[in-house]
């Protein structure tokens, strides 16, 4: 009875992931974006002002969220590569519908309205774009040859360039980065990635002038942050302000001074990192870096172990993108990049891109856990 | 190995599935080393930001979220010499709108119209105000919002960034415009006050002293002004106080005015312009100060707008003009006291000397005539019947004998052609003539005839009101003088303590005898108190003795061939005579001392000395006994003057014009017209 229980505790703790496991379900990812869903809410709370109805509805996003990755964690990774060019061409369709009939919101045309459903079709290529390029690469020979390149380049360029025209440069450069990592992944010669590298220095004067306005501004005061300190310098600096007020270990939950007085502004969205860094400071910045980079190394991990091109390219492309989606929001709240709308993925208030990067985990799990199982 | 993700395509014989998942791999421990550089890139920044800039974002965050408030001082009360208050502070609701943070400033003032009532008058003051100051300074809209019209803006109050209701004080002066002169006013502050003011002093206030002893106390009246840090939102709102340190009230005023006698003064001047000041002989502080017409402080406390400014400012009776301390009136005959002091000091003259007045004379080598007020003369005149009837072929002579550089002397030292130092702003000194100031300013040698005009006080000669109630003054303390002050004494109200202001005694006369002035008193004493004096008739019935000079002072020259002088009612008012009177009672011991200015008003005897009378009579009994308020007065004058010229005789005992120069009361130097033409 004793050597029995003793026995079994062991078992039983690996028996949990392996139980989930059964459900598709990959505990260390799970736990980690929950973790990261509950530091996100208790930041939203501290930065809506003490909403909880702010909360909640953040909470119901998630778990939303949640519901879609576990579903999308069903289906089998070979789902998805038949699924991949329909979705791909749904989406690149959506964007044309959007270009021309979209709801302008803040300038841009982002938005299409279904009648009973507003929806960002851009959100759709955050995924068909590493589907679309992984299941294409897997169809080739790996490292691709240049003619796989330059139409693996075209599957990426127009759903891109059609983001870009909306204008919406953050979604865009995530859409490109999904579909570019692909590309890496596939083993893209180190020529070419230098020669990509060229051409968009090349291109992005030619770009300047194809910004707008806005976007111009963006950037300048990204150069230049006291250059416009009331007008679209004022979001850059306040934030600095925000996190270099917090210092190393921070004024505190709920006491940061600059997103409650309404200094900061977008503070419980793409900003809401300034709030995060106020409140617990340099340690608690650590323990999220953490989360993330825990949550890219899992995505990794998987991409790893990966069966087949598609399912590699698929997961690596997702991990990694997941990772830029950090880098450039915390680069743009702490003055390293300008300011593009990219939110901070799983903490920043915003339901659609939570969802999105949600059914992307689930994609993630449904690679790990419908492995074959192998003479290994 | 085996072939797994069973693909449609033939592609699958030519992969190399080891070889792909070898640079897969290499691909991601890359990616992974990227991540690892990256977050380190992120990191770097974090710690620049977080530990090495920490000091200087956290005093950036607290100037965002901390406001140091101003508590503004409660400004000092001014009281008369009984305790009456002559400015106080009453609460009111102010709108104010700080002009930085308002976005479209025309759309505000509209969209306000609504809740609040906003006058063109408002408005454009407002943007007066405005255009002053700087960007970040609020300023005041309205005062004196109605409870109604608060709630009906607070209601709305989200719709106005950069306006809001402030309860505030305003200054308020219960006498309105009795004393204006004195008291003087509060306004917005200006840029040129900016300018010199020390800026620590002034947080939180709008307003500073602009004239009177609001101005030239401003310092004690202001207090210190207290601090408080409050936490306030991006939208400016203070939510909470962290911090306050309290300021502490300005002091209190006592003046030495006397509002009642004051109010005695003004009324018994009446409609007429000029100026009454009255004074204690025996300290120098000022019992009444009054200056025709006024004006209303509080125009100026609520701000006052360009065109209502240019009103007043171009209003021919100039009623901000402070006659009192900036009028310089020829002092006719008054000067004669001071004249016959001098004379008799210098012996040229002694008490029992008899002059013939014949009605004119003339100098040696020349045909210029000059006249006596009375034509046909008064006969021979000794010092007592010169000065209360006024003769002045008398003073002419003795001015002759003593010559501009002795009359320059004594009337120096009574304080004529220089500042009394009266401790409010704005005084002028008169004129005092001599030969030095008239090669410097005409570039021309004295003549003769101008001292005999400086004699009867005309000529270059002017003074102020203040001037010649100081001179009496002293003449009634046989001498000895103060320097006239109007505030008395200031109490600290957090202490309760009250400091007197010490009378400030003058240097003594020098190279006078006293008993010589007992003499030119005594002759004074006929001009109020016996029959023939020139102020008789305004005195006889007084239960106090006094002593007294009448004076009418010449605005426009007769002519030479002019037989007979133009009657009051015949001569435009602006060319009228100034009507003036000093005085000083109860003889033996005084205790006040009166100069009245009453301009163009006809003459001394029957205009001013009447004023000087009730001042007299309200200060030394407490109740006016005299009857007759002065306009009235100068109109029953003026009616047996007119009369009396269409019959051909001189009635009044008193009409010492004929002075050979052209004056008018107005600033110095008097305009250029030498006595011999």
């Amino acid at each position: 009875m004793n050597t029995h229980v003793l026995s079994r505790a062991p078992q039983q703790s690996v028996g949990l992931a392996d139980q989930l496991a059964k459900l598709h379900i990959d505990l260390w990812l799970g736990l980690l974006l929950l973790a990261l869903g509950v530091v996100g809410l208790l930041v939203q709370y501290s930065a809506s002002g003490h909403s909880m109805a702010v909360v909640i509805n953040q909470a119901e996003r998630l778990g939303l969220g949640f519901g879609v990755m576990i579903i999308a964690a069903q289906a089998p990774p070979e789902f998805y590569r038949s699924a991949a060019p329909w979705l791909y061409g749904f989406g690149v369709l959506m964007l044309l519908a959007v270009l021309v009939l979209g709801d302008h919101a803040k300038g841009a045309q982002r938005w299409l309205d279904l009648g009973v459903l507003r929806f960002q079709p851009s959100e759709i290529l955050k995924l068909a774009m590493p589907m679309a390029v992984a299941a294409y690469l897997h169809t080739r020979p790996l490292p691709p040859k240049p003619m796989t390149i330059l139409v693996t380049l075209a599957i990426i360029g127009v759903p891109t360039v059609l983001i870009a025209m909306q204008p919406d440069l953050g979604t865009a450069m995530l859409v490109l980065a999904a579909g570019v990592l692909a590309l890496y992944f596939g083993g893209l010669g180190v020529r070419w990635i230098l020669l990509v590298l060229a051409a968009a220095a090349a291109a992005a004067p030619l770009l300047w002038y194809k910004l707008h306005d806005y976007q111009r501004n963006r950037v300048l005061t990204f150069l230049d942050p006291e250059r416009d300190p009331l007008g679209t310098g004022y979001h850059i600096t306040q934030s600095k302000i925000a996190i270099g007020s917090g210092g190393l270990f921070g004024k505190g939950w709920l006491a940061g001074t600059q997103a409650k007085l309404d200094f900061l502004p977008e503070s419980h969205t793409d900003f809401i990192f300034a709030v995060f860094s106020e409140e617990l400071g340099l340690l608690g910045v650590a323990v999220l870096m953490a989360l993330y980079a825990a949550i890219v190394g899992r995505g990794l991990y998987i991409a790893l172990r990966g069966q087949d091109s598609f399912q590699r390219l698929l997961a690596g492309s997702l991990a990694m993108t997941f990772f830029v989606y950090v880098f450039i929001n915390m680069g743009m709240v702490i003055g390293l990049l300008p300011v593009v709308g990219v939110p901070l993925p799983l903490v920043s208030f915003g339901g659609t891109s939570a969802v999105t990067l949600l059914a992307g985990f689930g994609m993630l799990m449904s690679v790990y856990t419908h492995r074959k199982l192998l003479a290994n | 190995m085996s072939a797994l993700g069973s693909s449609r395509s033939g592609y699958d014989a030519i992969k190399d599935l080891y070889e792909e998942k070898r640079t897969f791999t290499s691909r991601v421990v890359f990616a992974a080393i990227l991540c690892l550089v990256m977050i380190g890139l992120l990191a770097a920044r974090l710690v620049e930001l977080q530990l090495v800039q920490h000091d200087y974002y956290t005093t950036r965050a607290d100037d965002n979220r901390m406001r140091l408030t101003a508590i503004a001082p409660v400004r000092g009360l001014i009281y008369d010499r009984n305790g009456a208050l002559l400015a106080q502070n009453v609460p009111s609701f102010v709108l104010d709108i700080t002009p930085e943070r308002v976005k479209n400033l025309n759309d505000t003032l509209a969209r306000l119209k609504a809740y609040v009532n906003i006058s063109d008058q408002d408005i454009a003051r407002f943007r007066e105000r405005m255009r002053k100051g700087p960007r970040y300074r609020s300023v005041t809209l309205r005062s004196n919002l109605t409870p109604e019209e608060v709630a009906r803006y607070q209601l709305n109050r989200y719709e106005f960034d950069g306006v809001e209701v402030n309860a505030g004080l305003v200054r308020n002066y219960p006498l309105g415009e009795s004393a204006a002169h004195v008291i003087g006013y509060v306004g917005g502050i200006s840029e040129a006050d900016y300018a010199r003011l020390d800026e620590a002093s002034y947080q939180g206030l709008s307003q500073i002293g602009k004239s009177g002893v609001e101005r030239s106390h401003e310092d004690q009246l202001r207090g210190m002004p207290g601090a408080k840090i409050v936490e306030a939102n991006a939208s400016g709102r203070p939510l909470r106080e962290l911090d306050s340190q309290p300021g502490s009230s300005g002091q209190n005023l006592f003046l030495s005015l006397d509002a009642k006698l004051q109010l005695v003064a003004e009324k018994a001047l009446g409609d007429l312009e000029g100026a009454v000041v009255a004074i204690d002989p025996r300290n120098g502080e000022v019992l009444a100060l009054v200056s025709k017409p006024g004006y209303d402080p509080k125009l100026f406390v609520e701000g006052i707008d360009a065109k209502s400014y240019r009103a007043l400012l171009e209003d021919k009776t100039r009623p901000l003009y402070n006659r009192a301390l900036l009028g310089t009136y020829p002092p006719g005959s008054t000067i004669k006291p001071f004249m016959a002091t001098a004379a008799l000091n210098f012996r040229t003259v002694t008490p029992d000397t008899a002059v013939y007045c014949g009605g004119s004379m003339t100098l040696p080598g020349s045909s210029r005539k000059y006249r006596c007020h009375k034509r046909q003369g008064h006969g021979t005149v000794n010092l007592d019947g010169a000065i209360a009837k006024s003769c002045d072929i008398y003073f002419y002579q003795a001015a002759q004998n003593l010559g501009i550089d002795r009359i320059d002397e004594i009337l120096g030292q009574f304080g004529f052609g220089s500042q009394t130092g009266i401790d409010i702003p704005n005084e002028k000194g008169g004129l005092l003539p001599s030969k030095e100031w008239k090669r410097r300013v005409y570039k021309q040698a004295w003549f003769p005839g101008e001292t005999l005009s400086i004699g009867i006080g005309q000529g270059y000669l002017t003074t102020t009101p203040l001037q010649l109630a100081q001179a009496t003054a002293r003449v009634a303390m046989r001498g000895q003088g103060f320097k006239p002050h109007v505030v008395h004494a200031i109490s600290d109200p957090s202490t309760g303590a009250i400091t007197g202001v010490a009378p400030e005694p003058l240097p003594p006369l020098t190279g006078q005898n006293a008993d010589l002035l007992e003499r030119v008193i005594h002759s004074m004493e006929q001009v109020n108190m016996f029959p023939g004096g020139t102020a008789y008739r305004a005195f006889k019935d007084a239960p106090y003795s006094s002593a007294g000079k009448t004076g009418t002072a010449q605005v426009a020259a007769l002519k030479q061939d002019e037989k007979i002088a133009p009657t009051l009612e015949g001569t435009p008012k602006h060319l009228r005579d100034h009507a003036l009177f000093i005085a000083f009672a109860p003889v033996d011991e005084p205790r006040i001392a009166v100069a009245v200015i009453a301009e163009h008003a006809g003459h001394g005897g029957s205009v001013a000395a009447p004023v000087a009378r009730q001042v007299m009579d309200q200060y030394l009994l407490g109740e006016v006994r005299y009857g007759v308020d002065a306009s009235t007065a100068a109109a029953a004058e003026s009616a047996a003057a007119a009369a009396a010229a269409a019959a051909g005789e001189t009635l009044d005992p008193e009409q010492d014009e004929d002075g050979p120069s052209t004056h008018d009361h107005g600033d110095e130097p008097p305009a250029a017209s030498p006595v011999t033409r």
